[in-house]
């Protein structure tokens, strides 16, 4: 054996945790890795036009695919510029691992060019993270951060690589385990907790399931829709658990919250047992916290201790992996017999009910002479394959999209929830369409948000990434206009988008194609031309300017006190 | 409430302010903390005292154990424990107070560490009250200044006692 520098002895880590694909941006700490990587053919490098852009690039991946992204962006300017994206990916669990170069060891501290304190700047938006100070714990942190990213609660680890280290030579040699006695997530759930918990439902009559991200992030969908179906259960999710039960499943109530739909609001403030799976009781999702779900019997089942319980009183908890636990309470069911059949006749008033306040009160919006954006999110949904991932900006294009484009499988949905970082949507298309080639990617952007990222055109164009941007464009910054119209007196300050460029021009200017669309009766022709055109495409959707999303839930309002179309 | 909270953590750089960082981004303020290497000099014992609402403090300890670099966390509250701290205090000696300062000195068990002309700097251990009545009665004489360790605390070894009744 011979020994290998610093940034070869990276790239055999890269190539040990099966790395595919870094997204990234080269700069003088990190030489010597950029150096190494031109050699790695099996891994392949996307270079972006901004590092935010490659984070987001790396979460998009992440959550299409289901693997760990991987990130790489040199110190200082390089290091801060992922911030927004390493937050963005800590508030909604992304497995990620950011790879930052440092000035050498003995220059740290001293305000070296181009140093930035990352580890400290990033502790609070991280999950774990690392500097690595000797070459000979290069290879146990690299395993340690991908092993962190990607177990129990899911989230990015950043691990920060100063310049003489990569320089510097050793053995290299992979580590087989992980050692650790201070990290060992919790997956199987208390069985007892598991029996108490059917039994819970078995005796309720109005149950409902509110199942968010972490169903996604443990593959539970499957065994959800099981669990769902042995006992009839309606099921409402989050804006991160879209996907995570099917939309076209009669069980279906859609999204709950801010922007939920009147059934899955009003079910979950008349439920006497309510099953969080794998969500937080976010304030975007539960309104006025006392009001709350005020007469169930509240289960939650989450892979993260301390979501248990820091926003509402849990009455059953279970601390353990989504999966394993619905697997557990599916065989409970089976067991359950004449039970199951009591409870199956018992809540058929219910399920009534609900139905009743899905015709009362659909997702609705009404025609008028411009095109409306609920209209082009309908027709995208009608004229992609199933198999299409959808990502988003943020603000009314991201609701819309949420509650007019029907997921029924879960990882097609990408969007930015906790965090809600507009200029998320386009990058993590990117990233996605990175990860499924030959797949259908759609960025449903916003006017204002598609300008945060609008660079990484040059990156879609350069990797032949047929990625299509459909921008509703309504000359404003419209989920803030539309606060601003509700309680704000209608006083716009600041939020109507005099300038845009002209997005066919701009699409164009980098090698890409565009297609404008004023006329309602265009969009259906526009879309199956974007779709069918191979490489990227902007299609720029001229909307009604002042279209509002609804139902809305007032900040601080109970969940049942919506304001309708 | 006050609480005592034991943290045993990884010996090494950073682990303190992952620490801190989850009081501070609560708006948590810690009243006393003291650090040190452990029987195994790989781990760090920290002890935090702090008050307040004992919900967002119930979140603080989730979120302590949570942390990658943490092993173990015990609140002392509820249990048996044996609780020190040590102050040195800085009181003014005049001709006609001296004597005083070394009883209470002597009352209070605690040592003589420095003199001057104009005054004396004691060393007392002891537990939160004790020290703090060791403040109040230095008080009216005239303290110059004081330091204080923060607390540190140890579960007691019930094995082999009979709980006695009160
Ligand atoms: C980085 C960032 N800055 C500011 C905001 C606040 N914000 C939320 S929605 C929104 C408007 C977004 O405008 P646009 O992308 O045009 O979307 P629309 O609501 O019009 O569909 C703003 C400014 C944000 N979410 N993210
Ligand atoms: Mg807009």
């Amino acid at each position: 054996m011979k020994k290998i520098s610093g940034a070869n002895a990276f790239i055999e880590a890269l190539r040990c945790e099966g790395v595919k694909h870094v997204f990234g941006y080269p700069g003088g700490a990190v030489l010597d890795i950029f150096d190494a990587i031109m050699d790695a053919e099996d891994i392949e490098f996307i270079l972006s036009r901004h590092e935010q852009g490659a984070v987001h690039a790396a979460d998009g991946y992440a959550r299409a695919s289901g693997k760990v992204g991987v990130c790489l962006v040199t110190s200082g300017p390089g290091a801060t510029n992922t911030v927004t994206g390493i937050a963005t990916a800590y508030m909604d669990s992304i497995p990620m691992v950011v790879f930052t170069g440092q000035v050498p060891t003995h220059l740290i501290g001293n305000d070296a060019f181009q140093e930035a304190d990352i580890v400290g700047i990033t502790r609070p938006c991280t999950k774990h993270n690392y500097l690595v100070k000797n070459i000979s714990d290069l290879a146990r942190v690299v395993k340690e951060a991908f092993y962190i990213a990607r177990t129990g609660r899911s989230g990015p680890v950043l691990v920060d690589l100063p310049k003489d280290v990569m320089k510097d030579t050793i053995f290299f040699k992979y580590p087989d385990n992980v050692v650790m006695d201070s990290y060992c997530p919790t997956y199987k759930g208390h069985p007892g907790q598991i029996k108490r918990i059917v039994n819970l439902i078995l005796k309720s009559r109005k149950p409902v399931i509110y199942a968010g991200g972490g169903v996604v992030h443990a593959n539970a969908s499957k065994v959800l829709v099981d669990f769902a179906r042995s006992m009839n259960l309606p099921v409402t999710t989050t804006l991160m658990g879209l996907g995570a039960f099917p939309s076209d499943d009669p069980l279906s109530l859609g999204m709950l919250g801010m922007h939920g739909t009147y059934a899955a609001n009003m079910a979950v403030t008349h439920t006497d047992c309510l099953v969080a799976i794998g969500s937080r009781f976010d304030d975007r999702v539960t309104g006025k916290i006392d009001e709350f779900a005020p007469k169930a019997k509240i289960i939650h089942i989450d892979i993260d201790p301390t979501s248990i319980s820091k926003n509402v009183k849990v009455d059953l908890p279970v601390v353990g992996d989504s999966r394993m636990v619905l697997q557990g309470m599916l065989s409970q069911v089976k067991d359950a017999g004449d039970e199951v059949k009591v409870l199956l006749k018992g809540i058929k008033p219910w399920l009534k009910r609900i139905d009743a306040w899905k015709k009362e009160q659909p997702l609705r919006y009404s025609k008028g002479k411009a095109i409306k954006p609920q209209y082009v999110v309908e027709m995208i949904d009608r004229l992609t394959p199933d198999d299409t991932i959808i990502s988003t900006e943020v603000g009314q294009n991201q609701m819309w999209t949420a509650q007019f484009y029907k997921f029924n499988e879960p990882r097609l949905f990408l969007t930015s929830g906790g965090l809600g970082t507009m200029g998320y949507g386009f990058p993590a298309a990117i990233g996605a369409q990175v990860a499924f080639p030959g797949r259908t990617v759609i960025d449903i952007a916003g006017d204002g948000s598609i300008q945060m990222n609008i660079q990484e055109l040059a990156t879609v164009v350069q990797y032949r990434l047929p990625v299509k941007v459909m921008i509703l464009n309504n000359g404003y910054l419209g989920m803030v206009r539309q606060w601003q119209a509700l309680f704000y007196n209608k006083r716009y300050s600041h939020t109507s988008l005099e300038i845009s460029p002209d997005y066919i021009k701009l699409a164009e200017a980098y090698g890409a194609e565009g297609i404008r669309v004023t006329e309602p009766s265009e969009v259906e022709g526009a879309i199956k031309q974007a779709l069918a055109i191979e490489g990227p495409v902007f299609v720029d959707f001229i909307v009604e300017s002042e279209e509002d999303v609804y139902p809305m839930v007032p900040a601080g309002a109970p969940i049942n006190n919506m304001l309708l179309v | 409430m006050r609480h005592a909270i034991s943290v045993l953590v990884d010996n090494e750089a950073g682990v303190l302010s992952r620490v801190i960082g989850l009081f501070s981004g609560r708006g948590f303020n810690i009243e006393s903390l003291s650090v040190a290497p452990t029987l195994d000099p790989a781990k760090s014992m920290m002890v935090i005292t702090t008050s307040g609402n004992e919900q967002v403090l119930e979140q603080i300890k989730k979120q302590l154990n949570k942390l990658i670099n943490v092993i173990k966390v015990v609140d002392f509250v509820g249990k048996e424990f044996v609780e020190r701290e040590m102050i040195l205090i800085k009181v003014k000696a005049k001709e006609e107070t001296r004597a005083e300062v070394l009883r209470i000195a002597d009352i209070f068990r605690a040592k003589v560490v420095d003199v001057s002309s104009s005054s004396y700097t004691l060393a007392l251990t002891g537990d939160k009250r004790k020290l703090e009545g060791f403040i109040e009665i230095l008080h009216p004489i005239g303290i110059i200044d004081f330091i204080r360790t923060g607390t540190v605390i140890m579960e007691r070894e019930m094995h082999g006692r009979r709980k006695l009744k009160v």
